[in-house]
């Protein structure tokens, strides 16, 4: 437990205060977001009805954009070795990890959406469900770049193929998380967000085994 | 010394047969066999490519054999798999972003049970008033003598270490060879793969690996 | 006492029939005949439906597509599952013949999936009046060729292809996982979007005339898909071989 939170606070620290990466984070996120009106023009009621989906897609892309630095710089500075002998099985390592990476991805994205909830002309019920399906959705996010990640550590362009890999399984959790929305106007979203929840659950339950396999492979 | 006093090291030993090592798809070693017991530090000789770093990472379990076995001896079946060894190897696994303190105290709430004065240990790796500047700030010998700090802060009795002098001057590779030293004295074991002569004080032996398998 | 475990030895059956030498010298013989009997099975396929069986009163001659999109749907089904079963081979056993079976399966999923996708298009355009329609099935299946056109991309992303095995192994382990989930999440976002049912893309309900020629078909493709198989996997294996003596041709080269 406590070799656990120690390396939730190390992740932590590094992805703090090599802060530029937050930044960067939140920019290109409200940036694809903002390229929706600029694409379609500033037709306010369409722009509130897209609004969910390019939220969303935008939240996608960002934290694919941020996969790659959770087991690369372990990988590349040799820390990945030092877990391997820690007293916490790699698994429970990389549960570690990913938990400080949902901090590092998903509660920025969270923080900045209203930003673009603004611009969008989402109100006030749409502003709450982007809320609750972005915290429920992005640890699903993250479990499964992070399985892209690990897959693709030992790799010299492994950046480029693991979104093609992230993609097709992060589609569920995209269509759960804008359904809600649509739900919505039906009368009640509380079913999209429950399979939200409980493919978030069931994604970071088992990636850790997944990525902890990929990464004793990649460490051969 | 920091541990000198403590009691000695649990009883282990590794042994080795009949070992088949390949990485990449090539072999590297076939038909090795060597023991070990407390006490004694085994110094790998040999050209570039011979395995010596390969045979050190089969020892660390981070590869697996192809034919053969690895016996770590005496070791307690309740406590982590590989919580009695510490590796070192080449990369020194030091984030700079943190204090060298900081990543000393990293490695510590990681692989120790126990907590540890992170101050004595890093004035006995010759950092003492280094502890709160960005490790990314180091010289190489610096940076070496912080990864070597870890089989001081925290206490293994089977160490694997791969080069351990790179980047250190003849004053830090006298340290490492005293470091060692001690941890013979305490019952420790060590398997170290090397280009240069390390002065060590206590039961040596050398294994020369060959050139590469055919 | 800890011990290292080296790689546990073949059961010795095992051996006789999937080690790799001993897999190119019975799997000459297959080749030929296979190769006859698909072309036989496709042969009677094609004249069943063409020639033997009814057009559908709704959708005419078109329906006859149905006789390679059914087949070839449920191929690159099929073709997930071997490579499933390839990659547990490979993860469990470190098999170097699963390896293989896994490297050779992908390219044939992912064309019996496009096969899919395509004849699905052309079976729907009369019927739809377009080349795609967001239907269930066909989004699923197109999410499908993604998942093998990345696993294609993981393969040769990787330099040293003993490593590559396995670790496209964890990801076809995950994928395995995922699709049921990803086909779950199509049809439920489907029915959110088209309440009303728009196409059954296994086509009429099954009679007796219609249902020997689908076996039929079904038969041919699946016999072409171990035909092509077998094939891929030899070579595949030859190219390995060729590629050792290489290495073997360099190392003996280098500092003579």
């Amino acid at each position: 437990m406590k070799a656990m939170g120690a390396i939730i606070v190390r992740d932590l620290r590094l992805g703090l205060r090599q802060g530029g990466d937050l930044l960067t984070l939140v920019l290109f996120f409200v940036i694809v977001g903002v390229l929706m009106p600029f694409a379609v023009g500033p037709d306010r009621p369409l722009l509130a009805q897209l609004a969910p989906a390019v939220i969303w897609v935008a939240a996608l892309l960002a934290q694919l954009l941020f996969n790659e630095r959770l087991f690369r710089g372990d990988f590349d500075d040799g820390s990945l070795a030092v877990f391997r002998h820690a007293t916490i099985p790699l698994e429970m390592v990389v549960a570690a990890k990913l938990v400080a990476h949902w901090l590092l991805t998903g509660l920025p994205l969270i923080a900045a959406m209203p930003i673009l909830a603004l611009m969008l002309g989402l109100d006030g019920q749409g502003f709450w469900l982007a809320v609750c399906s972005l915290a429920l959705g992005t640890p699903a996010l993250a479990a499964f770049g992070a399985i892209g990640a690990a897959v693709t550590v030992g790799l010299k362009r492994g950046g480029l193929v693991a979104p093609v890999l992230v993609l097709p399984l992060s589609l569920p959790v995209l269509i759960f998380g804008a359904g809600a929305f649509d739900l919505a106007r039906l009368g009640g979203s509380s079913q999209a967000l429950l399979l939200l929840g409980a493919l978030s659950l069931l994604s970071v339950t088992l990636a850790p085994f997944a990525a902890a396999l990929a990464l004793r492979i990649s460490g051969e | 010394m920091i541990n000198e006093g403590l009691s000695r090291m649990p009883e282990t030993g590794l042994g080795v047969s009949a070992l088949a090592l390949s990485r990449g798809g090539r072999d590297i070693l076939a038909g090795l066999s060597f023991s070990l017991e407390a006490g004694t530090a085994l110094m790998l000789r040999g050209p570039n490519g011979a395995g010596k770093s390969t045979l050190l990472m089969a020892l660390a379990g981070l590869l697996n054999p192809d034919a053969g076995q690895i016996d770590h001896a005496g070791i307690d079946p309740e406590a982590p798999k590989y919580g009695h060894l510490h590796y070192v190897a080449h990369a020194p696994a030091t984030k700079s972003g943190l204090s060298v303190a900081e990543n000393l105290k990293f490695w510590v709430d990681l692989l120790a049970g126990t907590p540890v004065d992170i101050e004595a240990a890093l004035s006995e790796a010759g950092l003492g008033d280094l502890g709160s500047i960005d490790a990314g700030l180091l010289s190489a010998g610096q940076t070496r003598r912080l990864a070597l700090a870890r089989l001081i802060a925290i206490r293994r009795p089977l160490w694997l270490l791969d080069e351990p002098t790179s980047a250190l001057d003849t004053a830090g590779a006298a340290w490492v060879g005293a470091l060692i030293s001690n941890h013979l004295r305490q019952g420790g074991l060590a398997v170290i793969a090397t280009h240069l002569d390390i002065a060590v004080d206590g039961n040596v032996k050398t294994l020369a690996l060959g050139g590469q398998i055919q | 006492m800890v011990q290292t475990q080296p790689k546990p030895a073949e059961p010795g059956w095992f051996t006789r029939i999937a080690h790799p030498g001993m897999f190119m010298g019975w799997s000459r013989h297959l080749v030929l005949p296979l190769s006859v009997v698909t072309a036989l099975a496709f042969a009677v396929g094609l004249y069943f439906t063409f020639f033997a069986s009814p057009a559908d009163y709704q959708m005419g001659d078109t329906v006859r597509m149905m006789y390679v999109h059914v087949p070839s749907a449920w191929l690159s089904q099929f073709c997930y599952a071997v490579m499933f079963c390839s990659a547990i081979g490979t993860l469990v056993w470190r098999h170097p013949m699963a390896d293989v079976s896994q490297k050779a399966a992908v390219p044939l999923g992912a064309a019996f999936t496009a096969l899919a996708l395509f004849t699905g298009s052309m079976w729907g355009r009369p019927t739809w009046g377009t080349f795609w329609e967001w239907d269930g099935r066909m989004t699923s299946t197109l999410v499908l060729l993604f998942i093998y056109l990345g696993l294609i991309a993981l393969w040769r992303a990787f330099d040293d292809q003993l490593k590559a095995a396995r670790i496209v192994a964890v990801l076809t382990l995950v994928g395995a996982i995922n699709i049921p989930i990803i086909k779950f999440s199509v049809d439920w976002w489907q029915t959110l979007h088209q309440p009303a049912s728009v196409f059954r893309t296994d086509g009429p309900t099954v009679d007796g005339s219609i249902l020997v020629p689908l076996l039929v078909m079904t038969l041919a493709f699946s016999l072409l898909f171990l035909t092509l198989h077998l094939v891929r996997m030899r070579t595949e294996i030859t190219k390995r071989r060729i590629r050792s003596l290489e290495l073997a041709q360099a190392r003996a080269g280098e500092g003579a």
